[in-house]
């Protein structure tokens, strides 16, 4: 067994909060910014740390959240960092927390909150066209969504590896249990079943409804500190043991617009070289992790992140999804333990993150017994991805 | 009639794919290539990913390809495809222009005809409002 305590990470994270999350378009009496104060708020509160200990703010996904507007609202002193992760979506939640470790790291912040807050009710629906770069070739032709994008990449990742239907069901299922036991959920109180999940109205071929995230209105914050700081918290200190950002060469804006990369990585995540940095940071292997939350936002993204993050082969990950290894009863790997972004909420990734901290905490509701290390992606077949790896103290 | 309705967002030329579309006016298919070490690329950029050169040029492929990949759109993704469902996307990979894949509609497809690795050629769509398509049909 490897001592965590002796790896040398240099940042924690000190606090998680969120708010409560509901359907799109549920909170319309409630500004986005407000939600998002909330959920940054109770993460200081969780960390036991004054707001105005705040000095840096990172987001991602073209976050309409200005540090600026954030700070002003909750009267932070003054703030020496903003950054937000350009493009990608998803991609740029765990990129986000790299940004927060080198602020932290480097010396020029003491306290920094990772933050995103999504109430499209307010705005656009992510499962409607929105004008992107290089829209001109693909929204003339009807290519809008990402399920739309996400269903071209999979039947290409089914046509080479012969994953097939059932085995992305497996993952839908396995995940709506974990929800189920997890009463943040948006899914906490419906149960599915394969026959359920096969039954469902087409989105996308390959894609049916349960192949499918939710969209979600929300907001969630975890706060990036020193070792020494997050030890003075309420909390029980989780170590960032590894954080990574990256893409394959030509990968362009991936499903967004680009699809002329090399035809080696076309039907994948563009996750390798998040994967070799994660593994090579930490010191650390696929055999190490207890627990794993992966970007959910299909089902078909999680056999290719175990492939791609070395769980298994090419082509295994499907048959390894059907042998139950997902699974917080008996699996060897159990994932999205508090079911994901396809039955927990999507928060573009960042619940991914407030729950890896929960299992290193020891305080998940699909707790992982002695679980030390947690892995958590972001993003799929995005510009670029990124991915942490969590440690418990 | 066209495949998809004509109130689909249009093409936004800018000014490293302009040419791209003045050649779909013209029932063209131009296909950006490096005039330095030949690599063709898609979508049009201002330089070459291979060999970083600027100098690039247009090649007219003959417009016939493969289907790379495809879906069946149930869902309308936007308010004026309600109607138009199930639809198809392909990705057409030109034989001519290695590497480049285009996103397009076959036309005449149908679930029994269409798969990865279906031939397919250039059908050009005229919309009402003067913009010309690269769709494509199923071959044969």
């Amino acid at each position: 067994m490897i001592d965590r305590r002796s790896t040398n990470a240099t940042t924690c994270i000190a606090g998680i909060g969120q708010t409560p999350y509901a359907k799109w378009g549920s909170v319309m009496d409630r500004s986005e910014l407000e939600l998002c104060c909330e959920a940054i708020v109770n993460a200081c509160a969780d960390a036991g740390m004054d707001v105005d200990e705040i000095d840096g703010f990172c987001s991602f996904g073209d976050d309409r959240n200005q540090p600026s507007l954030v700070a002003t609202t909750l009267g932070v002193p003054g703030f020496r960092y903003a950054n937000m992760v350009w493009s990608g979506g998803g991609g740029g939640s765990a990129a986000a927390v790299l940004n927060a470790v080198l602020a932290v790291h480097s010396g020029i912040c003491r306290s920094v909150v990772v933050y995103r807050a999504i109430c499209q009710g307010q705005f656009e629906r992510y499962g409607q066209f929105r004008p992107r770069p290089l829209s001109s070739f693909a929204a003339p032709f009807g290519l809008h969504s990402p399920p739309n994008m996400a269903a071209m990449m999979t039947r290409r990742y089914m046509h080479e590896t012969g994953t097939t239907k059932e085995q992305l069901g497996e993952v839908a299922l396995a995940f709506r249990r974990h929800a189920n036991r997890n009463p943040r959920a948006l899914f906490a109180d419906r149960t599915l079943d394969m026959d359920e999940y096969l039954a469902a109205r087409e989105i996308a071929s390959p894609f049916s409804l349960y192949d499918c995230c939710v969209e979600t209105d929300g907001a969630c914050a975890v706060i990036v500190t020193s070792p020494e700081r997050a030890r003075d918290g309420r909390q029980r200190p989780v170590s960032i043991l590894a954080a990574a950002q990256g893409s394959g060469p030509r990968f362009g804006l991936g499903l967004m617009g680009s699809w002329n990369m090399p035809a080696e990585t076309f039907a994948t995540l563009n996750s390798k070289e998040v994967s070799d940095q994660i593994w090579s940071i930490s010191g650390l292997g696929p055999k190490d992790v207890d627990v794993a939350q992966f970007y959910d936002a299909f089902t078909s993204l999680i056999p290719m992140a175990l492939e791609e993050y070395g769980f298994c082969k090419r082509g295994e990950g499907g048959p390894f999804v059907a042998d139950g290894h997902l699974d917080w009863a008996g699996g060897s790997l159990p994932s999205n333990t508090a079911g994901g972004l396809l039955s927990e909420a999507y928060q573009q990734g960042m619940n991914l993150i407030v729950e890896g901290v929960r299992q290193m905490r020891g305080t998940s509701t699909s707790q992982v017994e002695d679980a030390e290390v947690c892995l958590v992606t972001s993003g799929a077949n995005a510009p670029h991805t990124s991915g942490l790896l969590l440690g418990r103290c | 009639m066209t495949y998809l309705p004509e109130e689909l967002p249009a093409p936004q030329p800018g000014i490293d794919d302009a040419p791209y579309w003045q050649g779909c006016s013209r029932k063209e298919l131009l296909v950006q290539r490096c005039a330095a070490c030949g690599e063709f690329r898609h979508p049009p950029s201002p330089a070459c990913p291979h060999c970083k050169s600027f100098e690039r040029e247009w090649f007219a492929s003959r417009g016939e390809g493969k289907v790379y990949t495809f879906t069946w759109v149930s869902h309308a993704p936007h308010p004026a495809l309600k109607g138009y469902t199930p639809y198809n996307v392909v990705l057409v990979e030109l034989d001519d222009a290695p590497g480049v894949r285009i996103v397009s509609n076959a036309v005449n497809a149908t679930a029994a005809n269409l798969e990865i690795g279906t031939p397919v050629s250039i059908a050009w769509e005229e919309l009402g409002n003067g913009v010309v398509l690269p769709r494509f049909r199923v071959a044969g």
